[in-house]
């Protein structure tokens, strides 16, 4: 499938009162037209960073790319002029938000904040850009547009506005749509709406979609491809079923453990020991090594590359190391691969 | 609307009401009488005037008087000047200080406010820094040596405006700048810091991903609700401007509302004194209003609480 943005040796670092923060430290990754592509990983490993830098949205005053190359319709966005990204924001690539509460301007109407990238982008007449509006508006499921439109950001409620933030982002048909957690301050009924939206939009607009989220079991449900980050790095990249069922990684074994399940309830949820490294001074070795229990002296010394598990499943292990031992990934992980041969066997 | 509005106006009414009685109490307090400083009058002619004037009725009879009186429109007559009404007293002066006042507001505000968006844009550049130090110069140093190094610089110096006195527009400008000092150090250091808190804030990172420009972002989408707790700050500013600055009245001559007031007091003429307090009461409830008629037009979620339907 076509390549549609392409992320290439990405580090990026933060310039703080107590020194250098690399916050992101050799990122690569592809995205394919029409797919979605989830980032998972804990707080502070970057997701937000990675993507932010896609749109240069990073704070000027602090941040900087130290290298790496992010490819996009032939032109690097890592070195594009202030002027070209601001054509390309909001008309190629698009951002939604997590909160909706806070991202929408509570001084401006909701029509006239839809209504701005239309006219910017498309060169509409402010009447069409507002019949394009309303019909947007209608298209996420808002009901009585006309009305809505001339309305301020306070009289929607949550899913309401994230709805609207949906609709801002979509209104230029954008190739890529960036969505970093934007179901995490819903309750679950609308979280499951807003994800349903996304996905019936995607099909109707065939936009690329990269989707932060912390919740595993939102990947599963609309994600075709996972990335999970851990220390500014991706360590392990493939298809939502190698990622649940085949995983390779002691960190990705971490998530996946930790995952509640149906008949979970009862027992203690599981949560990865440790705590994440400090990346004022990221370690020599493998970032995750102090706190994997399958870790080894090389972990400590060395950067694991990228290993190949398929053409589409890579993983930055030494277990993978052809002269490694062999180890059986924890049990919670097992029971899932079972479960998941079991259901292929069973179609 | 019109019903919030008729609330407020009676709320403002009962407020001076109260102040007009408490400072007619507190004023009798003081000791002495108008007459008192008037060494020529023997003690029958004292206690004539005094006659006249009911200075010798019960307090509750004289207070039911005035605020009879008051009722009518009727603010009563000067004692220090030969039956000048103080309505009269009180137009003649407020005049100068509330042209000065508005003036220096304006002038103090727009330039405060452009200072400070651009102090927070550029933030710890020198364009930062400068508009730092213009703040701190502003905040700290009284206007009255403004007033002073501006009449000596530019006014005899440089001879660019004239020194002293209140005939013309001319003479409105080094008073205004000496006064707007204040207002544009307060006015750029709030919005400064509102304008920096509100730049990082999840909507105008969402303005910037929707690709609005730098100006955009700055002036329609920051600027405007950087301005909401502005302000605030700004409602008793006016008040303090509108009614004048006493010092920088009298160092430029301006026979203004300030200077009027404080003669009142030293000679106990109680009508004048009453009549002022009136005013200043009456100026302070009423920007109390604008303030917070201002804040709906500027922040929509206050308009609604405010019940306009
Ligand atoms: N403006 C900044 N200044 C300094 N460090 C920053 C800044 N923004 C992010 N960082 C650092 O970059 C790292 C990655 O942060 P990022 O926000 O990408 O995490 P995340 O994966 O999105 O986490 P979360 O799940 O909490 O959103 C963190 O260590 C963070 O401290
Ligand atoms: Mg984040």
């Amino acid at each position: 499938m076509e390549k549609i943005l392409e992320v290439k040796d990405l580090h990026i670092s933060f310039h703080t009162f107590s020194g250098e923060v690399q916050a992101i430290r050799g990122v690569n990754f592809d995205l394919l037209k029409g797919e979605t592509l989830a980032i998972v990983g804990e707080s502070g490993s970057g997701k937000s960073v990675t993507t932010k830098a896609l749109m240069r949205l990073l704070p000027e005053s602090n941040s900087e790319i130290k290298a790496g190359e992010i490819l996009f319709d032939g032109k690097d966005l890592a070195k594009l002029s202030d002027k070209a990204m601001q054509k390309l924001r909001g008309k190629e690539i698009s951002m939604i938000f997590q909160d909706p509460m806070t991202s929408l301007n509570p001084t401006m109407k909701i029509g006239k904040q839809i209504i701005e990238p239309i006219v910017k982008h498309q060169k509409l007449s402010k009447s069409a850009a507002k019949k394009r509006a309303i019909e947007i508006l209608e298209l996420v499921g808002i009901a009585n547009p006309e009305v809505r439109f001339e309305q301020y950001p306070h009289q929607f409620s949550g899913g309401m506005r994230q709805r609207v933030v949906i609709a801002i982002a979509l209104a230029c048909n954008p190739k890529v749509l960036i969505a970093d957690e934007p179901t995490t301050a819903l309750d679950v009924t609308i979280q499951a709406q807003i994800l349903e939206l996304m996905k019936d939009l995607q099909k109707k607009i065939d936009t690329s979609i990269i989707f932060i989220t912390h919740d595993l079991g939102v990947v599963a449900n609309v994600a075709d491809r996972v990335a999970v980050m851990y220390g500014g790095k991706i360590v392990e990249i493939g298809t939502v079923d190698e990622i649940f069922y085949n995983p390779q990684h002691p960190y990705t074994w971490g998530l996946i453990s930790s995952m509640p399940t149906l008949d979970s309830d009862d027992e203690e949820l599981y949560a990865i020991p440790g705590t994440p490294p400090d990346l004022l001074h990221p370690p020599k070795g493998d970032a995750f090594a102090p706190r994997n229990a399958y870790a080894m002296k090389i972990d400590l010394e060395k950067q694991p590359p990228m290993y190949k598990v398929s053409d589409t499943h890579y993983a930055a292990t030494w277990l993978l190391h052809p002269d490694a031992p062999k180890v059986e990934p924890p049990p919670a992980v097992k029971r899932r691969q079972r479960e998941f041969l079991e259901m292929k066997e069973g179609n | 609307m019109a019903k919030y509005l008729t609330q407020r106006i009676i709320y403002m009414v009962v407020t001076l009401f109260l102040i007009a009685s408490f400072t007619f109490f507190l004023m009798k307090i003081i000791p002495g009488t108008p007459f008192s400083n008037a060494d020529k009058l023997s003690e029958t002619q004292l206690s004539i005037m005094i006659d006249k004037y009911g200075l010798d009725d019960p307090v509750p009879v004289q207070y039911a008087n005035y605020m009879m009186n008051l009722l009518k429109g009727d603010l009563g007559v000067s004692f220090q000047f030969n039956n000048v009404g103080v309505t009269d007293i009180i137009i003649k002066s407020l005049g100068p200080s509330a042209t000065l006042g508005a003036l220096a507001i304006l002038f103090g505000t727009f330039f405060g406010i452009i200072l400070g968006v651009v102090a927070a844009l550029k933030q710890n550049t020198w364009v930062d820094y400068t508009s730092t130090f213009i703040a701190v110069l502003g905040k700290s140093i009284p206007s009255f040596v403004f007033a002073g190094l501006l009449q000596y610089y530019v006014a005899v110096k440089l001879g660019w405006f004239p020194v002293a006195f209140w005939r013309g527009p001319e003479y409105m400008v080094l008073p205004t700048i000496a006064l707007a000092m204040f207002p544009l150090a307060t006015a750029s250091r709030f919005v400064r810091t509102e304008m920096i808190e509100v730049m990082e804030s999840d909507y105008i990172t969402l303005a910037k991903a929707k690709g609005a420009s730098w100006f955009e972002i700055a002036f329609k989408h920051a600027l405007r609700n950087a301005l909401i707790p502005v302000i605030t700050v700004l409602g008793p500013l006016v008040v303090s401007l509108m009614t004048g600055s006493l010092v920088i009245e009298k160092i430029f001559g301006i026979p203004g509302i300030g200077e009027q007031f404080v003669k009142s007091i030293q000679v106990n003429d109680y009508p004048v004194i009453m009549g002022t307090t009136l005013l200043f009461a009456g100026l302070f409830v009423a920007v109390i209003l604008i303030v917070d008629l201002l804040y709906g037009v500027i922040d929509p979620r206050i308009r609604l609480a405010g019940g306009k339907k």
